[in-house]
């Protein structure tokens, strides 16, 4: 009861038409080559394999999988840092796939993305000052040097860090506030999407959650979507309105969180949430798990029908006979690619 | 069940360019024969560093152990010569690290990797160590167990190779199993099928384990005693039940304030602990968590700065075991 009245509270305004981005079939493989002169294409690693989707302005949509799945390559493949081999991307009204030089610049400053490594995203040579006013240089925003410094010093304050740090260079701050930073150079150019890509796996617990609430704070502030890929499923219950599991380069299952988590239909989805510690010996000691044997297939060779079918505890023969189960919607808003879910 | 292991004041510094780091700062802890001790930390709270001293592991220089004493079966490891210590190391404690990419060596097979504390320790000839090879990473769930003695790590995924590792870490049978972060460079449904198997192997080998991890979800499973570490000390220790379910220390409380859980759909904000952890090239003086601690702020408490908490039992504890912590202030009571 208690946590109905909750979600009512939390549950944000969101207006179910208001698409911000719509993702079709979009497929990205990356060539395997050999040969030493003369290289020639073998084969491709089908990192997204036709998956699609769309995203509400203002929600949190969550993107987890295992390493390997593609949800990464999804993220980078949606702001063309990876040209798409197929399939469409359409972003505020607009198709980026064929989108290129100067126009596709421009849509860039709409959509941002932070980086999961702090240590590695972050130019140690550049100071936090210029690290987050080079978006600003490059879309020559504020020709005035002044007024983009004291524009540099309210993102800094913004996202939780003391502006007298300005000239500081990252190896001066802790992991946590090199997110911040990350977090701050993303919003310099008042995007309307981030793409969060493991924001905080590389951050220590008790850091997690201040990152987290900066993003939620933010997110609040200034109206802003997130596309979140994590692998910490209990944080993505926490921070995201709605799930996409992937499993090879695929979706195979999307909906609400509390309707996914607490009614998970995929057997890939089932088991990886009863595969998730729960920090409390009590629930610890009476579950249930699921172990799945067995590793994931190589997304360069995956198995022929259903992409889950060498793992699956349920699997029967048409998993193996038909390929790709269509996602059907089971329940209102939730979707599910199995053969078992008819 | 009877002491295996007694750690008792470890202090453990590195003496590095950028000055000395106090990595351990006064750790004493027990182990009982077959029982499972979770060590949950975060980087740099002297978790792994603890663990490898008492394996004579610390490289030194930089490191060196200042004090202390750890008595395994009525020795003091800390005293023992290099061979004396190689006798032991592998045979009676055996170490599963966090990255099994990097711990098995590329250029020898498995099965020479194997094998070889088998013809050490156990003094066996190379085809009765092949076979005990091949049990071993049967037992461990790698199919094709014989054959696949011939392969080099690269020719296993992830969760293979640390199959491989503990494998290797059970060869002779330890009384101990130091198992530093075994899953974290794993999938959460490969690090639930090792879990599984670890506690299958423990059971059936009668061994004592140390887990140590910073998720507190995975030692929340598998744990029967918790520690948390924090700045080089221990901060709160108990039965796994009493340091979940009845925390006392602020730190502890706040860890667990700041987790996300998978089971409550969590529309409340997280509690976060603000600021960050402590540097530890400062020396330590007093609670190495009172920069941070809302409860020290809350009840105005100055001599948290300056003296070091004592570890001691906590007040009214419900009880299973020994529940201590090292804090001025009652959490549940809210007075120092």
């Amino acid at each position: 009861m208690s946590s109905q009245v909750m979600t009512a509270e939390k549950r944000k305004s969101l207006d179910e038409n208001d698409v911000i981005l719509e993702v079709t079939d979009l497929k990205k493989y990356f060539p395997i080559s050999a040969g030493i002169v003369f290289q020639r294409q073998v084969g491709a690693v089908r990192a997204v394999d036709g998956i699609s989707f769309h995203v509400v302005r203002g929600e949190t949509l969550g993107l987890v999988g295992e390493s390997g799945c593609g949800k990464s390559t999804t993220g980078r493949t949606i702001l063309q840092l990876y040209r798409p081999t197929e399939g469409s991307v359409r972003f505020e009204g607009q198709e980026l796939s064929t989108m290129a030089g100067n126009d596709l610049r421009q849509m860039r400053r709409r959509m941002q993305i932070i980086f999961q490594d702090p240590f590695a995203s972050l130019n140690p040579r550049m100071t936090v000052g210029s690290i987050v006013s080079e978006p600003l240089q490059i879309h020559k925003i504020y020709s005035n040097k002044k007024e983009r410094q004291q524009y540099v010093e309210q993102l800094m304050e913004k996202v939780g860090l003391n502006p007298y740090f300005i000239n500081r260079y990252p190896h001066e701050f802790s992991g946590g506030q090199r997110q911040r930073i990350g977090i701050a150079r993303a919003l310099a150019l008042e995007p309307s999407f981030i793409v969060a890509d493991e924001p905080i796996s590389a951050l220590d617990v008790s850091i997690q959650a201040q990152v987290v609430n900066l993003m939620e704070e933010l997110q609040d502030e200034l109206n802003l979507t997130y596309l979140f890929i994590a692998h910490d499923l209990s944080m993505v219950r926490h921070i995201c309105d709605r799930v996409a599991v992937m499993y090879l380069g695929k979706i195979v299952e999307l909906g609400p969180v509390d309707e996914v988590y607490d009614n998970p239909q995929h057997p890939y989805t089932q088991a990886l949430l009863s595969a998730v510690p729960v920090p409390d010996p009590q629930v610890e000691e009476n579950r249930q798990r699921i172990i799945i044997s067995g590793d994931l297939p190589s997304p360069a060779n995956p198995p022929t029908g259903c992409n889950f079918n060498t793992r699956c505890p349920v699997r029967f023969d048409l998993c193996f006979e038909e390929p790709d189960p269509p996602l059907i919607e089971v329940r209102p808003q939730h979707y599910v690619s199995c053969h078992r879910v008819t | 069940m009877s002491l295996l292991l007694d750690v008792k004041d470890l202090v453990v510094r590195f003496y590095t360019q950028e000055g000395t780091v106090y990595a351990v700062n006064g750790v004493s802890f027990e182990l009982e024969e077959g029982e499972t001790l979770g060590i949950v930390g975060e980087s740099g709270s002297g978790k792994s560093v603890s663990s490898l001293a008492l394996m004579g592991l610390i490289p030194s220089p930089p490191g060196k152990v200042e004090s202390g004493t750890v008595m395994f079966e009525g020795r003091d490891l800390l005293t023992l010569k290099p061979d004396q210590m190689r006798l032991i190391r592998g045979k009676e404690i055996a170490m599963i690290f966090q990255d099994p990419m990097t711990s098995l060596n590329p250029v020898l097979t498995i099965g020479t990797q194997i094998t070889e504390s088998l013809k050490l320790h156990e003094g066996m000839n190379t085809s009765q160590s092949r076979k005990r090879a091949a049990d071993l990473l049967d037992m461990v769930g790698i199919p094709d167990a014989y054959r696949r003695l011939d392969d080099y790590p690269h020719q296993f995924s992830g969760g293979m190779r640390q199959r491989v590792m503990i494998a290797m870490g059970l060869s002779c049978n330890p009384k101990l199993l130091i198992a530093d972060e075994p899953t974290t460079a794993l999938d959460v449904t490969i690090q639930a099928q090792i879990i599984e198997l670890v506690k299958q192997l423990k059971d059936e080998f009668n061994m004592a384990m140390i887990w140590i991890t910073h998720d507190l979800g995975v030692v929340a499973g598998i744990a029967d005693r918790i520690q948390v570490m924090y700045g080089g000390r221990i901060m709160e220790s108990g039965s796994s039940h009493e340091v979940f379910g009845d925390s006392r220390h602020p730190y502890t409380e706040g860890l667990l304030g700041s987790l996300p859980r998978l089971d409550s759909s969590g529309e409340e904000k997280l509690t976060q602990i603000e600021g960050s952890p402590p540097d530890m090239r400062n020396e330590p003086v007093g609670c190495p968590f009172a920069p941070r601690c809302d409860v020290r702020e809350e009840l105005g408490l100055e001599k948290c700065w300056d003296e070091r908490p004592p570890l001691e039992t906590v007040p009214a504890a419900s009880g299973d075991g020994a529940h201590v912590m090292s804090c001025w202030a009652d959490i549940r009571e809210g007075v120092a």
